[in-house]
């Protein structure tokens, strides 16, 4: 018997998310009774699946660009888990994680008769889409920037190694990031041999960072979905934005270097 | 005919919005106040851009006294006059500037690290 529940625990593990027999109404699934309906059951969720996956994607395309249905079944052979455990964290239940309560225990609401909070249901869908396609399930940030890489030339100058590849994961033309950095630290710089950036002054990794940080939120974010996935045009001495998820587009201010007072020796040929 | 002449409100301005935008808290007037960096661990903030109307030097005094530091007006051929003091003092200007009710908080602009 411990065989099949664990069998059996893997079907659920599946399938339950896409119980469609639980969203609509409140009709209890008795998969653990018997190892021999399970099979059944499966057929039955199998084909029932398609018309969940058309909700699911119904409601991704109100957020974000729709994105082909994943095949789940497919899928979940290794996610399942993953998505128990995302489960859990979210009902807050279920701390041994094994046998048949974990099967019962699965949403607040198995055990009872209850109506369901929005909250769960919502809690439910996110977690059945961070499942499926983790992409859109928009909690976390998609583009992970790698922390600049910072070296001292003597003492004067600064060394922005990583610069060219920060560049290429923005989609950004290297002089419109370096005139950016440029204007906002108020000192010059060029790039070296190595498409390297060298500027002149002392600088932290960290101030590097905020600035950037600003950058992408002027530059590369797009406004409307918040993605990155954009492309900057100059279109007769203007810049815009567009973005290719959602196909807004925007102007943004042009880089101006502002006043830069005169720093050091003057008068230094007479 | 008349009467979609009538409907009409003859002294609708189309543009009302965004003109009172720009005069209000638009896009060009921003106070940019910046730092620049000197030899050593020194560094100069830079504060451009403040409504013309303002006298720059009185502003500058206060500004001196708070922050126990030495500044000056610069005149520049394209910007006009702009603030200079000594040392880091971004934090410190943009809090003083709203306190003191001469710009919104929304149109400072912090460049620099």
């Amino acid at each position: 018997m411990a065989d099949d529940n664990t069998d059996l625990k893997d079907e659920v593990a599946e399938l339950a998310p896409f119980d469609p027999t639980k969203k609509k109404k409140k009709k209890k699934v008795v998969i653990q009774e018997n190892a021999d309906e399970s099979v059944d059951s499966l057929a039955e969720k199998t084909e029932s699946l398609s018309v969940s996956d058309g909700l699911e994607s119904s409601f991704t395309g109100l957020k974000k660009k729709k994105k082909k249905p994943v095949e789940t079944s497919l899928l979940d052979e290794e996610t399942g888990d993953a998505g128990e455990e995302d489960l859990d964290d979210h009902a807050g239940e279920d701390e041994n994680g094994e046998g048949a309560d974990l099967q019962q225990q699965r949403f607040p609401w198995d055990g009872t008769d209850r109506d369901y909070d929005y909250e769960e249901l919502l809690g439910r869908v996110f977690n059945i889409l961070r499942e499926n396609n983790p992409e859109l399930a928009g909690d976390r940030r998609r583009t992970v920037m790698r922390p600049p890489q910072v070296l001292r030339e003597g003492t004067k100058k600064t060394v922005f190694v990583n610069f060219m590849d920060l560049c290429k994961t923005m989609h950004r033309q290297a002089d419109h990031v370096m005139a950016f950095l440029l204007a906002e630290l108020g000192t010059s710089g060029s790039l070296d041999g190595q498409q390297r950036l060298v500027i002149k002054g002392r600088f932290a990794p960290k101030n590097f960072e905020g600035i950037l940080r600003r950058y992408i939120n002027e530059y590369v974010i797009c406004l409307g979905c918040k993605s990155p996935d954009t492309i900057l045009s100059k279109e007769n001495r203007l810049f815009f934005l567009r973005c290719e998820k959602c196909g807004s587009g925007r102007s943004v201010a042009p880089i101006k270097a502002g006043f830069v007072a005169r720093v050091g020796r003057r008068n230094a040929g007479t | 005919m008349s009467d979609f002449d009538a409907q009409t409100p003859a002294a609708y301005d189309p543009f009302a919005d965004a003109n009172a935008e720009d005069s209000g808290a638009g896009t060009k007037d921003y106070v940019h106040i910046r730092i620049q960096q000197r030899n050593g661990r020194k560094s100069l903030t830079t504060v451009q851009g403040l409504k013309k109307e303002f006298s720059y030097n009185k502003i500058l005094k206060d500004l001196k006294k708070e922050f126990c530091c030495n500044g000056t007006v610069v005149q520049d051929p394209e910007l006009g006059q702009v603030i200079q003091l000594q040392g880091d003092q971004r934090k410190n200007v943009s809090t003083f500037l709203v306190q003191a009710g001469i710009v919104k908080k929304e149109s400072i602009k912090i460049h620099g690290f």
